[in-house]
């Protein structure tokens, strides 16, 4: 399947990944109106870490054996069986943090829709690409098959 | 601190109502001319230290920004402009010289300009590229007086000439020099791999070779120039040419100063200077004060690499210029590289950059000109540089005598500049004239060389296309070929100084 390969060395910290991720998931998917209407409820699943110099765009990282679904009791978190994408069914998650806490990447947050339920990246399943490659402008995110 | 009377160069708009507070920008400047105001959660600006390099208009991602230049007017005057009196006011208040970065940017005559190209038409065919081969491959290099050749009678030949070193190139354009301290690793990396790419050669400037680079030696030119910065016996052994620089188009008759913030442990060890010190390049060549010493110099890097590469000189274009290119033809560099007055530059002080050297046409036209006359034209290829911006520049360039062009200017452009001219300073947002950490690692290498393979390629095909139109299908048939150019808006003695004819005669 394909994957998202983080090059740190080309990461400017923009933070642009994060704009259009919250963009992607928003419900108008317009930047402005995502913006100005659906802050507070929208979030981006992508996460820039930063320390000095050194950055990075980190969100889930599609782990081959993953905790979350182990340690998920609704099992809300799972493997989309047609694209192999681990994904967080957020009608039946109930919000017990516990992927969060296990998730060695840190890449699961509480999400801020108002529901008490867990936010990580999709993959942008309905998409190409994952709006966080796409629009990194200097190729710090790149979407290959990788074994 | 007395209060500055300069006036900002630009200022900035932004579009409160596109502006979505993602800071994108106060990320991205270097200049911090944009902040977020926490107490009202929006982002502001103030344009004083703004350079106009448009990087934050480049990645707002709503189109929110714009940057113009500062409307402010002074009562007019045609000899004491704005431009003037800022100036003036700066060097009260530093009592420093000015300093600049890139090319001349006065409006001095673009002979380019004023020269028109040539089209077969009804007497002559024209060549269609994409249904006949166009040859664009060109060698620089001495050519022999004479060629030899030894028949065994059974219709084979034998070539008794013994021919020098020559360099190879698919496209008669190269990279021109720009050290390794003065830009980043990353834009010598970018810089290397499109000549490797498109089969042409790039130049290291006089920051010598980052050993990573070594596997690019093949393409890479190795200057020697004043400083001697990065200069040993692999250095040389490694690369295909080596040019020893004179001189530079925007700075004439002055050395180089990388100040010591540039010189990071990486580029201390690939310059072989004390991490932190200035590198100071002198003036002249402390060995070189005659055509006599030149000679010297060229042989002691021939025997260095025992005559296997051709030796370049690079000169800038000065007033005379044509003698001085018979000397160092004579002086036994195999290709004189001219850099014209609106060539580019790292930093160089600003009365320099634009008022010293003269416009590379005119020098070239003069160079090719005397060193024909002389009957030594064959024995050095002429690059010329200095402000070449586009392929009916190159294509100008050989008509006029040039063997090939060096671009370096239009290189940073195709890399992500925006001539903010400010690359002195060490804070180029675009991750090119910088050591930063913060901002080397915004230029992605596998994007540069794309975008210089690219930059090439398009050139390539619209060379073709021009010389296609005039019924020349090899570069070589067009170099000093000026029944090819006419002249328009030139007077006669621009006219007679470039060796061409007025349009309409």
């Amino acid at each position: 399947m394909k994957r998202i390969v983080i090059h740190e060395e080309y990461c400017m910290a923009c933070r642009l990944c994060e704009v259009h991720c919250l963009v992607a998931h928003s419900s108008s998917r317009d930047i402005i109106k995502a913006y100005r209407d659906e802050r507070d409820t929208v979030m981006s699943r992508v996460i820039v870490e930063e320390s000095g110099p050194l950055s990075f765009a980190m969100q889930c990282r599609q782990c081959q054996d993953p905790r979350c679904l182990e340690a998920c009791p609704s099992g809300a978190m799972h493997r989309d069986p047609a694209t192999g994408a681990i994904t967080c069914d957020e009608s039946r998650c109930v919000g017990c943090w516990m992927c969060i806490m296990v998730c060695p990447a840190g890449a699961v947050q509480q999400s801020t829709s108002g529901h008490r339920v867990a936010s990580k990246c999709d993959l942008c399943q309905d998409a190409d690409m994952p709006a966080c490659v796409a629009h990194c402008p200097n190729e710090a995110l790149t979407y290959e098959e990788v074994s | 601190m007395a209060l500055s009377l300069s006036a900002p160069a630009f200022i900035l708009e932004r579009d409160q109502s596109r502006c979505i507070a993602c800071q994108v920008c106060v990320r991205q400047c270097a200049n911090d001319v944009h902040y977020y105001d926490e107490d009202d959660g929006v982002v502001c600006s103030d344009a004083t230290s703004c350079v106009g390099c448009h990087r934050c208009v480049t990645l707002c991602p709503t189109r929110a920004l714009l940057v113009r230049t500062n409307p402010l007017e002074f009562r007019p005057h045609a000899n004491w402009n704005a431009a003037t009196l800022q100036s003036i006011y700066k060097q009260a208040e530093t009592g420093g010289m000015l300093l600049a970065g890139m090319g001349n940017d006065q409006p001095h005559r673009i002979y380019w300009d004023h020269m028109l190209l040539n089209a077969s038409q009804v007497t002559n065919p024209s060549i269609d590229p994409l249904r006949e081969p166009m040859e664009l491959k060109t060698f620089l290099g001495a050519r022999p007086d004479a060629v030899a050749f030894e028949a065994d009678g059974e219709g084979e030949y034998d070539l008794r000439t013994e021919l020098t070193p020559q360099l190879e190139l698919d496209i008669p354009i190269m990279f021109s020099a720009m050290s390794y301290g003065s830009i980043s690793y990353n834009a010598c990396q970018s810089l290397a791999r499109a000549a490797k790419r498109m089969g042409t050669y790039y130049n290291t400037g006089e920051g010598g070779l980052h050993p990573d680079l070594y596997a690019y030696g093949p393409v890479t030119i190795a200057q020697v120039a004043s400083g001697r910065f990065g200069v040993h016996l692999d250095y040389l052994r490694t690369a295909a040419a080596i040019e020893i620089k004179i001189g530079q188009g925007a700075k004439p008759g002055i050395g180089g100063h990388l100040p010591g913030e540039k010189v990071t442990r990486e580029v201390s060890r690939t310059r072989m200077i004390p991490e932190g010190t200035d590198a100071l390049s002198p003036a002249p060549h402390h060995d070189i004060y005659s055509i006599e010493d030149l000679r010297q110099l060229i042989f002691a890097l021939k025997e260095a690499t025992h005559y296997q590469k051709p030796v370049s000189v690079k000169v800038a274009a000065v007033h005379n210029i044509a003698p001085i290119a018979s000397g160092i033809v004579r002086a036994g560099a195999d290709i004189v590289a001219i850099d014209g007055l609106r060539g580019g530059t790292g930093a160089a002080p600003t009365v320099i950059r634009n008022n010293v050297g003269i416009p590379i046409e005119l020098a070239l036209a003069a160079v090719d000109q005397r060193l024909r006359e002389e009957g030594i034209r064959h024995r050095a290829s002429i690059v010329a540089a200095g402000s070449v911006r586009n392929s009916a520049d190159v294509v100008k360039a050989i008509a006029l005598g040039a063997d090939a062009v060096y671009i370096a200017t239009s290189a940073l452009v195709a890399m992500g500049c925006h001539l903010c001219q400010r690359c002195y300073t060490g804070k180029c947002n675009w991750g090119i004239a910088t050591q930063d950490p913060y901002l080397t690692k915004r230029l992605n290498p596998n994007i540069g060389e794309r975008r210089l393979a690219n930059l090439l390629r398009a050139w390539s095909l619209e060379i073709k296309e021009m010389m296609g139109g005039m019924g020349i299908n090899a570069i070589e048939s067009l170099r000093g070929n000026r029944d090819h150019l006419r002249g328009v808006g030139l007077n006669q003695v621009e006219l007679d100084a470039l060796g061409i004819r007025a349009a309409g005669t």
